[in-house]
């Protein structure tokens, strides 16, 4: 199995007042292509760091983060957001929707930075919308959808652009038990019928019991207890 | 194009908000456009002046009355075509408000250096014979109903010889003046007449217009006129039609200046409302911009969508307001203050400063928006 995500003695720590927060301690990581990755730990672990370096919106300060092929630390600001947009879907635990936007134009917001044509957009939203079981709300606004079909909604806003990885914080974090089941459902599709690669940030052991890996982490570091669920 | 859902969006986040800024850019407009317009307007005043006509006024001011014995030496001087002695008689006519002017002349000799004003020939004819004969402007006529035959009471603060300060003049014509419609709210009667009748100034007139038959030759003859009076009690100042009416223009103050000082005034007071708009608005949406930026939009594309919102609300707003200027201006010209239509250099100065205060007002929060950081915003959220 090819990497796609490859972190190599990634170091990272924040200043907060005159205090310094190692978050990340010289952590190795590889994703293979197609696997589906939960990352669980306490608060403050660096669980959201570790995602947020996978998913280009963040830099390590020390170390090497490969993802699809591309070395990230070596890639400057407007090339990484061109990255971005090419390779990553986002998915947060409050959803993240633009609120004056349709779920529709919500869909189509990574699109406007390809130059596909308006009708290569209208059918490639349709079908991730069609892919979420969102179709039929397409003309609705996030507020006037619940939170778990807000989530779909993200869901689609993350695989319209067919990124090679989908990076999740929390997806189920602000969802009650049934909602996050059905989210999950949808992840679990995703990965294994698009063979999307997915990192998942979670507390909620269910969830992570989804994933076809999953890692601890514990004050930066990576914990050697890993469960491998799948190859 | 395909942004324009986007930008449009986070423009009605706030759709009060955006409403009551919308609203106070087109009042600033609507008074920039007005007032802007009156100054351009005024300033342009005498544009279309002719270049062979010379008015002849006192060196000392224009209200200072001239013999008009001069209108014979003036008639002299070489280049000189034709000239015409001018007093004038302000009153009003059945109320206070309704303010007239009779302008006492030759009246053949005065329809001859203006042959815009366009008379009948008989009716012309009549006023020469009819010594309380009165022409009167289109304007006026239609303004108070008055026809040919009617006998129109002026009460002035002129005293006449019989001790009253009531003037009769009969209307024998109406003239019309197609290109200069604000030239037709004058009457015009026999200079002998209220000479004759006026108790005080007899003899004398505030001005002379002077046709003369080669413009080229103008500044020459200005000077000519002024050389003959020159030393006299009465020394004049002759000056070209353009240079007249400015000047006359200048006597009201600096219109530009002040209509500057007030549109200067009120846009400054708009950058802090529009600013504060736009980053009320930037503050707001600081977790969706840092959305929108996770997910592929470069910086310089996030601080280009919050300038683009800027530029809309404020090139839609002056547009508004511009236009609705435009259809009041008219407003200005019914008050004799102005033309009616709004000068078209109006129009392009004001999308400039639209432009420049979207610059300005949008700047600070579409730099706010390009420095953010997606990890903080998002983990303020």
């Amino acid at each position: 199995m090819t990497a796609v995500v490859s972190l190599q003695k990634v170091a990272k720590h924040y200043v907060r007042g005159a205090q310094r927060v190692e978050v990340l301690q010289t952590l190795d990581l590889e994703v293979g292509s197609g696997e589906f990755l939960a990352l669980m730990g306490p608060s403050g672990s660096g669980k959201t760091t570790l995602l947020n370096l996978i998913g280009g919106i963040d830099r390590a300060d020390q170390g090497s983060v490969t993802v699809a092929g591309e070395a990230l630390d070596k890639l400057g600001s407007r090339a990484l957001a061109r990255w971005r947009a090419a390779h990553v879907g986002f998915v947060f635990q409050f959803y993240n929707l633009m609120p004056m936007l349709s779920a529709y134009q919500n869909v189509e917001l990574p699109l406007l930075l390809t130059n596909l044509t308006k009708a290569q957009r209208t059918t490639n939203v349709r079908a991730a919308l069609a892919l979420v079981d969102m179709s039929e709300r397409q003309a609705h606004r996030p507020a006037e959808l619940s939170g778990g079909q807000q989530q779909r909604v993200a869901i689609a806003r993350a695989l319209v652009a067919d990124p090679t990885l989908l990076v999740c914080d929390e997806p189920t974090g602000d969802l009650d038990r049934a909602m996050a089941s059905q989210i999950l459902d949808l992840l679990e599709m995703v990965n294994r019928e698009l063979g999307t690669t997915i990192v998942m940030v979670t507390h909620d052991p269910l969830a992570a019991d989804r994933a076809s890996r999953r890692l601890h982490l514990d004050k930066g570091r990576l914990c050697a207890a890993a469960t491998e669920l799948a190859a | 194009m395909k942004f324009i859902p986007l930008i449009w969006a986070g423009l009605w986040r706030k759709r009060t908000r955006t409403i009551l800024t919308l609203l106070s850019i087109v009042l600033a407009f609507i008074l920039f456009g007005v007032l802007q317009g009156v100054a351009t307007w005024l300033n342009g005043f005498g544009a279309g002046s002719h270049t062979n006509r010379l008015y002849v006024v006192s060196r000392i001011s224009e209200i200072q009355p001239l013999p008009s014995g001069y209108l014979s030496h003036i008639t002299r001087v070489p280049g000189v075509r034709q000239a015409a002695q001018v007093a004038a008689l302000v009153g009003s006519y059945q109320q206070p408000a309704n303010t007239v002017v009779v302008l006492a002349t030759d009246p053949r000799a005065m329809f001859a250096l203006y042959p815009d004003w366009r008379v009948a020939p008989q009716q012309l004819q009549a006023l020469t014979q009819t010594r309380t004969g009165v022409i009167v402007g289109a304007r006026l006529a239609r303004l108070y109903g008055w026809r040919v035959g009617d006998v129109i009471p002026i009460r002035t603060s002129v005293l006449k010889n019989d001790g009253t300060t009531d003037w009769s003049f009969q209307v024998v014509g109406v003239y019309d003046s197609p290109d200069q419609p604000l030239e037709e709210d004058r009457m015009i009667a026999n200079y002998e007449y209220i000479d004759e009748a006026r108790h005080f100034e007899r003899g004398t007139v505030f001005a002379f217009v002077v046709g003369i038959d080669d413009p080229s030759s103008a500044t020459r003859i200005c000077a000519a006129i002024d050389a003959r009076f020159a030393n006299s009690a009465d020394e004049t100042l002759t000056q070209d039609e353009k240079e007249y009416v400015q000047g006359q223009i200048r006597q009201l103050g600096d219109v530009g200046s002040l209509v500057n000082a007030i549109v200067g005034a009120v846009f400054f007071t708009l950058l802090f409302l529009t600013g504060n708009t736009m980053t009320q608005s930037v503050r707001e949406r600081i977790p969706e911009l840092a959305v929108l930026k996770a997910i592929g939009f470069a910086d310089g594309s996030v601080t280009l969508l919050v300038l683009t919102e800027a530029a809309l609300l404020c090139s839609a707003a002056a547009l508004i307001g511009l236009l609705t200027a435009a259809a009041i201006f008219p407003a200005t010209a019914a008050l004799g203050i102005a033309g009616t239509t709004m000068p078209a250099r109006v129009y392009a100065f004001g999308l400039l400063i639209a432009v420049g205060l979207a610059l300005i007002s949008g700047l600070p929060p579409a730099w706010r928006a390009h420095r953010l950081q997606v990890v903080e915003a998002l983990a303020a959220r």
